[in-house]
């Protein structure tokens, strides 16, 4: 069997056991990169050479007998917004192309430090600002259950990149859904943990109080191994909790007894694609059968999340991306004889026009006269739907939903106009603004063959019970069964 | 207006860098004199991907400094970023602290004319310093390009704002030497306005005299030393006066202080008329000192130059005079109770400190700790010269060859003979000799010239080389002169 | 005819903040997208904030701090090794002008 079928687990499994070595699993993976990424777009930048050398490595480890550790020759993904030394980081943006970091994610040495192969950097939504990763300051990335579709942003590279098994696994970032949406549309696990839960450090930061790195995964087992390897206190960001990190993988399998499931009254509206709610009642109809106690709850304030967050990520991501200007690193602009105007040409010439966009309206927001009125208030709605959630959290342990109101949707369908791309995020944009955490799993198809998935939203730290309902529906339902039919592309 | 109807009022903001191993936000050293950007990091740098964290020792060296400064520390306090592109900023924002400072509500004294007064201290936050800049060609206004080292920036930086509440360049001067001993008493900062670690702006208006609504305020920036504090602001109110007098409005702006030409020039630049755009660092959670910690850091705060000031006139006996200049620097003060715990005159010790030592010196109080005159010897000088080995003349030549060489008083009189004479017999034949020879004076003596005295205890003094004991020499002369 | 939310003059204003280089097409198109999005944004007003405190953190952290220790710093060539045009040890800039 092709071993790029393999989850992460199954896959550690056969290496343990001494059926697969990790050279010939970093071979299988890097040949279907070779042949499949030229028309799915999932990679930026691949690492062929150093990861054979990393495989090779484990392969000796593994023949000296040593014990394995937690993700031992697994042949990773990473989104091209995290910092891996010596590695190539765009950000999906021209104004960092030649941009080579001297240093390395948390998240990304962590991967490394327990055994992990890194076999390249993937496509993304320009600085994680996007839905569709048409955003990409390179190319678009393609969903791979339908080539004219788009995979859902900003980690759409590393969605794709696991639904088609161009790796075993991916890291991905969420600042309003970019884990989750992509995960729904190409049809496999995604996670967005608690803020503060993963390390920022060596995250190219779009919205610092959003931000958050988190996995996407072939099955709910393979996320939960994935966020133990990277979760926990990190002294380099004072924004990372000092709280210890629990069995996640232990979880996937404890089930749902016991359980209260909520269902919130604002999020099953018109607009919401009617199979997208086939399907995930259907699925909460699953879960009930296997034992969990399913309730309605309100979340008054969800129709003021995506206005209060395109007043906030915009502001943050102003501020952000101010460093970017030619001076100590990426691109800068040519032919200039004073520093504003080639501050000005670097930034025109670099940043695409999405970016360019954000900034303009996070600058507005934050400047003389207009703080209050936009950054302030939305502070303060912030609140509100933080809120919201504590009192629902009060009466059920999960929030279920669904993760994107459509199914992936066509590419260059939603570009002309941004507010149609930002309403995407209208289910997905509530947890980041509560700062808990959500996990995506897949609850089915639509007739057309477009994967559809359910969202779980749960307690702050909380996602061990996540895992446990995800884990218990996953193992009911199975749609891994079902794959993407790649070798039919040309 | 003329001079005596208009009042000036001058606020400063005070800038001084920080006594810490290492930066703010990263581990960087920060050492001074480095190889340009040998001491940064991807943090300092403001590359992609990288956050600041907050070094404890700063924000107790600024808690510190607000105690002695009498403001209160604030329950909760927050970083806020300021926002402006200059290539010395990294990340094109600096951390600071906008809204929720560290510290309010303070004060300091000041001596004026009417004696001590409260000068107002507005607040006392953090923020991290900014990189340097080398202009090719040297001039800013004609380099083609400019060169950028990271090595400053990120250093710790207290911002110090006092109060509209100096009333004249002199007034101002004074508030920024008391200010910079405090913080050098505290050991926060070294207080060096020519290498930077300490940076002054001054906002100066003027106003009819008795109004109670301020003028339109200027700013005034790079005063370089207190001299040029001085001189920038007494500039400045000229400048302001002849605007008003001949009625035209002051404008409100920045202006550079030149000290080629020897007056205030406007920026060109709207550059620092900035929409700031200050929003809370979301990077770093607020800070609620605890009571606990603040208390300890009370607690340990050392004597500041007030108390030890009034502390010496009572302890030492000094002169008001005396003891302001032995206190104005810590160092010179703790070199003075060093030699005074070694040698109990401190009468003797202040004088030699005042006059031959701070001339040493060349008048800076705080150069002391590099002398070579270290207090044990000054204690064994003053000790010699009070047991009579040698002369308070003799002594003023030891202290030179002292100052030279750093060689303890002992082995300096040992080495060169420089022994006072005491010997009575030896003495009496000097005197003997000397009176025989002299018998004009001798004569004059007796006629009642005072002088002649004088004159023989000098002849005495030069027949010996010096080393006769003036004191001994003089007793022997009277005694074989006799009555007049 | 709602009245815009955002002028040319206004945008022009905020590139110039931001610096954005921004084409005469492109302010344009800038400033008619601007107006859409912060037409949507209005809806904020419709909610009653008063008295609910604004949140700067996801999580309540406080007091995060670390030790005054030097760590090693990264060689220079290390931090110049991406610059556009490093001089030396420094990093070259073109003409400061002041507007």
């Amino acid at each position: 069997m092709d071993p790029t079928r393999l989850t992460i687990h199954e896959a550690l499994a056969a290496l343990r056991g001494g059926t697969l070595t990790a050279s010939a699993l970093v071979e299988a993976y890097l040949a279907r990169v070779a042949a499949l990424n030229d028309s799915l777009g999932a990679y930026l930048t691949v690492v062929g050479d150093a990861a054979r050398a990393q495989a090779g490595l484990v392969d000796e480890r593994l023949r000296r007998g040593e014990p394995p550790r937690l993700l031992e020759g697994i042949p990773l993904a990473i989104k091209d917004v995290l910092c891996a030394r010596g590695i190539r980081t765009t950000c999906g943006s021209r104004i960092l192309e030649p941009f080579v970091p001297p240093y390395d994610a948390t998240a990304v040495a962590r991967l490394v430090g327990v055994g992990a192969v890194l076999l390249g950097k993937t496509n993304l939504d320009e600085f994680a600002m996007g839905s569709s990763t048409e955003n990409s300051g390179f190319r678009p990335t393609r969903n791979p259950w339908h080539l004219g579709r788009v995979p859902g942003g900003s980690s759409g590279g590393s969605a794709a990149a696991v639904a088609a098994d161009l790796a075993a696994g991916a890291l991905g970032t969420d600042t309003g859904g970019s884990v989750r949406q992509p995960a729904a549309l190409c049809g496999v696990v995604g996670l967005r943990p608690t803020y503060g839960r993963v390390s920022r450090y060596g995250l190219v930061a779009f919205a610092s109080s959003l931000d958050q790195i988190g996995p996407l995964a072939k099955d709910v087992r393979d996320a939960a191994r994935l966020l133990e390897a990277i979760a926990g206190h990190d002294p380099m960001d004072a924004t990372s909790a000092d709280v210890p990190v629990p069995d996640y993988q232990g979880a996937v399998d404890a089930g749902v007894g016991g359980l209260t499931l909520g269902i919130p009254d604002e999020y099953f509206i018109p607009g919401l694609d009617r199979e997208v709610e086939a399907a995930v009642r259907t699925a909460i109809g699953v879960l009930e059968r296997l034992g969990a106690r399913v309730r309605r709850v309100s979340l008054p304030h969800t129709d003021y999340g995506v206005a209060a967050y395109y007043i906030l990520a915009p502001a943050e991501a102003s501020s952000n991306l101010a460093r970017y200007d030619g001076v100590k690193y990426g691109l800068r602009g040519a032919g200039a004889k004073d520093l504003v105007t080639m501050t000005g040409r670097s930034r025109a010439e670099g940043f695409g026009p999405e970016v360019k966009r954000r900034i303009m309206l996070g600058t507005y927001a934050l400047s003389a006269g207009y703080y209050e009125a936009y950054y302030g208030r939305a502070q303060r709605v912030r609140t509100l739907i933080r809120r919201d959630f504590d009192r629902a959290f009060g009466e059920v342990d999960v929030i279920v939903s669904p993760t994107a109101p459509t199914p992936a949707f066509r590419l260059g369908e939603k570009t002309g106009e941004p507010l149609a791309m930002y309403l995407n995020d209208i289910f997905t944009i509530p947890a980041p603004l509560a700062g808990v955490p959500a996990l995506s799993v897949p609850c089915g198809f639509s007739t057309s063959g477009l994967p559809i998935a359910l969202q779980l939203t749960g307690r702050p730290f909380d996602e061990a019970t996540l895992f446990r309902v995800a884990g218990a529906y996953e193992a009911e339902a199975d749609w891994r069964a079902r794959r993407p039919m790649l070798e039919a592309v040309p | 207006m003329s001079g005596a109807d208009f009042e000036v009022v001058i606020g400063l903001e005070v800038h001084a860098q920080l006594l810490t191993r290492s930066k703010m936000f990263c581990g960087c050293s920060t050492t001074f004199g480095a190889a340009p950007n040998a001491q940064t990091c991807p943090v300092c740098q403001g590359m992609p991907g990288v956050l600041p964290v907050i070094n404890r020792r700063a924000v107790e060296f600024a808690i510190r400094a607000a105690r002695a400064l009498h403001c209160r520390v604030n329950s909760q306090c927050r970083f806020a970023r300021k926002h402006y592109f200059y290539p010395d900023m990294p990340k094109n924002y600096q951390i600071s602290q906008y809204e929720e400072p560290l510290a309010e509500d303070g004060w300091l004294e000041v001596a004026g004319d009417e004696g001590l007064r409260r000068v107002g201290i507005q607040r006392l936050h953090l923020e991290e310093d900014v990189g340097k800049l080398v202009h090719q060609g040297g001039v800013f206004e004609t380099a083609p390009a400019s060169l950028v080292d990271f090595n400053r920036s990120g250093i710790p930086l207290m911002e110090i704002v006092s109060r509209p509440d100096l009333r004249s360049p002199v007034d101002a001067a004074e508030y920024l030497r008391v200010l910079r001993a405090i913080l050098r008493y505290l050991g926060v900062c070294d207080g060096n306005m020519e290498e930077g670690s300490l940076r002054c702006d001054a906002n100066i208006s003027l106003r009819p005299r008795g109004a109670s609504q301020l003028g339109t305020k200027v700013e005034i920036k790079n005063m370089n030393s207190f001299r040029h504090v001085r001189a920038a602001l007494e500039h400045e109110v000229a400048r302001q006066a002849r605007a008003l007098a001949r009625g035209v409005g002051v404008v409100q702006e920045t202006r550079l202080w030149n000290p080629d030409r020897g007056e205030t020039l406007p920026m060109r630049s709207k550059e620092f008329a900035h929409d700031y755009r200050y929003f809370p660092e979301p990077d770093l959670p607020s800070l609620r000192p605890d009571p606990a910690w603040v208390g300890e850091i009370e607690r340990s705060l050392p004597e500041l130059p007030q108390a030890r000031r009034d502390r010496f006139v009572e302890q030492y006996a000094l002169s008001s005079y005396d003891a302001d200049l032995l206190t104005a620097d810590r160092a010179l003060a703790d070199y003075y109770e060093d030699a005074v715990r070694l040698h109990s005159n401190p009468k003797a010790l202040a004088n030699w400190i005042l006059s031959e030592l701070l001339r040493e010196l060349r008048g800076d109080p705080a150069a002391v700790s590099a002398s070579p005159v270290r207090p044990a010897h000054l204690a064994r000088l003053v000790a010699l010269v009070d047991d009579g080995t040698i002369s308070g003349k003799m002594a003023k030549d030891v202290f030179e060859r002292m100052a030279r060489t750093g060689e303890d008083p002992d082995a300096l009189v040992r080495r060169e003979g420089l022994r006072q004479v005491a010997d009575e017999a030896v003495l009496v034949r000097l005197v003997d000799e000397v009176l025989a020879a002299n018998a004009v004076a001798v004569a004059d003596y007796h006629k009642g010239k005072k002088q002649s005295l004088a004159y023989l205890v000098g002849q005495v003094m030069k027949a010996s080389q010096g080393k006769a004991s003036p004191q001994v020499v003089n007793r022997l002369l009277v005694e074989r002169l006799g009555p007049r | 005819m709602t009245e815009p939310k955002i002028t040319l003059a206004e945008v022009e204003h905020v590139a110039r903040l931001a610096r954005l280089l921004l084409s005469a097409e492109e302010k344009e198109r800038m400033r008619s997208q601007l107006d859409a999005i912060l037409g949507y944004i209005e809806k904020l007003r419709e909610v009653d904030v008063e008295g609910v405190e604004p949140t700067t953190h996801a999580v309540a952290l406080v007091n995060v701090m670390r030790e005054d220790e030097v760590r090693p710093s990264y060689p220079a060539e290390a931090m110049l090794a991406n610059a556009p045009d490093p001089h030396g040890d420094c990093f070259r800039v073109p003409k400061i002008l002041e507007e």
